[in-house]
């Protein structure tokens, strides 16, 4: 096995920041009180501080008021609070119709899906190749009982960013909620509730070198949106369940961090990974947009070989990495979104996702597109698949 | 560190024996499809006398478990007669590479199927095949359950989709519970037809959707 392990797969979970580690480590030994109003004890005021303190630096990102955010267990119950919220709140009021993309990540893809089983109707609307939702076709899908849109801020696996503006404005006019998961895109890509039409905004540390098992959700002031986790009366009596401080704390130390330059940086190393794979290895496909994608995301598809065997291979090199394959997958099914983007099976199982982190370097990505070639060599000389081709390009 | 899979298969993963084609084989099978995410051809040269494969190579567009058996299967194969050759069963190949996880079955039986067909292939082409049994719809089903269907990774048959099997006068027709417009409705025809056309008194395959 290989000493150096090089990781790239920041998409799935990333490495925790030391100065994170460090602005967390109070509130498990000394401040780790429950966060209790005024009138209790000394432990619980400071607990009940720094939760506020935590609520407030997130806000801030936002340019969202404190009490419009709420910390949650991650973007997975951000998401289900989102769309399960809205729907106990307005199903029976206002009507019982959500729109999702075909490509949203799984948190808001199967509760739409758990929703349409308890009577909701739900529209799926399709991307085009680059992954983009159509305004016009979401317009027409919006009626008057359409309760809630979501459509994610930044895709998961391709990285295409949505039109948030566009989309928002579209809602906002149609006088329908709109949610986005912005699980990637936060502190990578702006995003600015006082110009932006956007109503819940899905949150998560775990992508941004915080701690896993944090997240939170926006609420814009106003939203109708019921509690669906019962217990306490925690985080403005809308979610349940002790407050997690040094998550919080964590959270907000993480989202400090991130800073226009290292986003630059991040986006320099994807545009070198981009353009060396596509030039230096033949037949292979980007898939996503180009430019309008997360600054940390590349995906592309290597034809006539399978992602699973290129990832095991790239493992024994040293680098980890995701991909597309249903073979990768505990479900054995492809990549929703690669098909969701019109891409056929063989584009789906021979998708790899690199996806760069803070402590990634140039240097990485260089031996990464390095390792790549040799692998991709190696596995086409195995492939029963398009052999003549490759012998008539030489 | 462990991995869901052992030494063994990972050796044959990273170094697979008996790769390539042989371009004047005796007989030749590919098994599986892109569409499936897995697909196997098996090349094998037969000693005409002893009835023995004397050579046999492989070439694999697949998973890890996928590689790996085909790499075992050349390697149980090579100096077995036909008869013995067909025999080899998955579990036995399963247990060369010291286990393959029961998850990737799917993906790694495609190499037993690969090195069964290609001796039937070569059967077939030197008039080995004892009696023509006539082809009937259990025949047909049976062929049916190696196409997979890629919304589960199933096969057509466990996940229900043959919705009707009728054979006449040499044309079989295949009803499959999809809409003709699925995504996968081209794909799936596509390989229902490669599976049943090489039957001997098939003369045409149809395949309809039922939408």
């Amino acid at each position: 096995m290989q000493e150096k392990r090089t990781y790239l797969d920041n998409a799935a979970a990333t490495r925790l920041d030391e100065r994170v580690m460090e602005a967390m480590k109070p509130y498990f030994f000394d401040t780790y009180a429950v966060a209790t109003s005024e009138f209790a004890y000394t432990q619980g005021i400071e607990a009940r501080e720094a939760l506020d303190a935590a609520r407030r630096t997130i806000s801030q990102t936002l340019n969202a008021n404190p009490e419009e955010f709420v910390f949650t267990s991650g973007g997975t119950e951000s998401s289900n609070m989102a769309l399960k919220g809205v729907a106990l709140a307005l199903g029976k009021k206002k009507g019982k119709h959500i729109i999702v993309s075909k490509i949203e990540d799984f948190p808001v893809l199967h509760s739409a899906e758990a929703l349409e089983r308890q009577g909701f109707q739900l529209t799926y609307l399709d991307v085009d190749h680059e992954g983009f939702v159509s305004p016009d076709r979401l317009s027409d899908a919006i009626t008057g009982e359409t309760i809630l849109v979501s459509i994610q801020h930044a895709n998961q696996e391709i990285g295409t960013i949505q039109d948030i503006a566009g989309i928002g404005n579209i809602c906002r006019e149609k006088g329908t909620l709109f949610h986005t998961d912005a699980t990637h895109t936060f502190t990578r890509i702006p995003l600015d509730v006082g110009k932006m039409p956007v109503d819940l905004i899905t949150l998560s540390a775990h992508t941004l070198h915080g701690p896993k098992g944090v997240g939170g959700l926006y609420i814009r002031k106003g939203t109708p949106i019921a509690k669906w986790m019962d217990g306490g009366f925690q985080e403005f009596d809308l979610r349940a369940g002790l407050e997690n401080i040094p998550g919080a704390v964590g959270f907000a130390k993480a989202a400090e961090l991130v800073t226009g330059g290292e986003n630059k940086h991040l986006q320099a190393m994807r545009d070198h990974a981009i353009d060396r794979i596509l030039s230096e290895i033949p037949d292979t496909t980007l898939n996503g947009h180009r430019r309008q994608r997360l600054p940390q995301n590349v995906n592309i598809s290597f034809h006539y070989i399978e992602g699973e065997s290129i990832t095991l291979h790239l493992d024994m090199h040293g680098f980890a990495v995701s991909t597309g394959s249903a073979c990768f997958s505990r479900s054995l099914q492809g990549s929703h979104v690669i098909y969701g983007i019109g891409g056929d099976h063989e584009r789906a199982h021979g998708s790899i996702r690199i996806t760069l982190g803070r402590y990634n370097t140039m240097e990485e990505v260089d031996a990464v597109v390095q390792a790549l070639t040799e692998v991709v060599r190696e596995l086409r000389n195995i492939s029963p698949l398009g052999k003549e081709k490759r012998k008539e390009e030489e | 560190m462990k991995f869901p899979y052992s030494e063994t298969v990972l050796e044959h993963f990273r170094h697979p024996h008996n790769v390539g084609k042989i371009e004047d084989a005796d007989g030749k099978a590919i098994e599986g499809s892109p569409a499936c995410g897995d697909m196997v051809s098996v090349y094998i040269k037969v000693n005409p006398k002893t009835k023995t494969i004397s050579d046999i190579k492989f070439e694999s567009y697949g998973c890890a478990s996928n590689i790996a058996t085909g790499s075992i299967i050349t390697e149980l194969a090579r100096g077995k007669t036909l008869d013995e050759a067909k025999k080899i069963t998955w579990k036995e190949a399963s247990d060369a590479l010291g286990g393959l996880p029961k998850i990737k079955a799917h993906c790694s039986v495609l190499a037993i199927e690969g090195l069964r067909s290609a001796i039937q292939n070569y059967e077939e082409r030197h008039g080995l095949v004892k009696e023509k049994v006539p082809t009937t719809v259990d025949i047909v089903r049976k062929r049916l359950k190696k196409v997979m269907n890629p919304i589960s990774g199933l096969d057509l048959v466990r996940t229900n989709l043959v919705k009707d099997v009728a054979l006449k006068n040499g044309s079989a027709r295949v009803v499959i519970d999809l809409p003709a417009n699925h995504q996968f409705a081209p794909a799936i025809k596509e390989e229902i037809t490669e599976k049943i056309e090489p039957l001997w008194d098939v003369r045409e395959v149809v395949v309809e959707f039922t939408e």
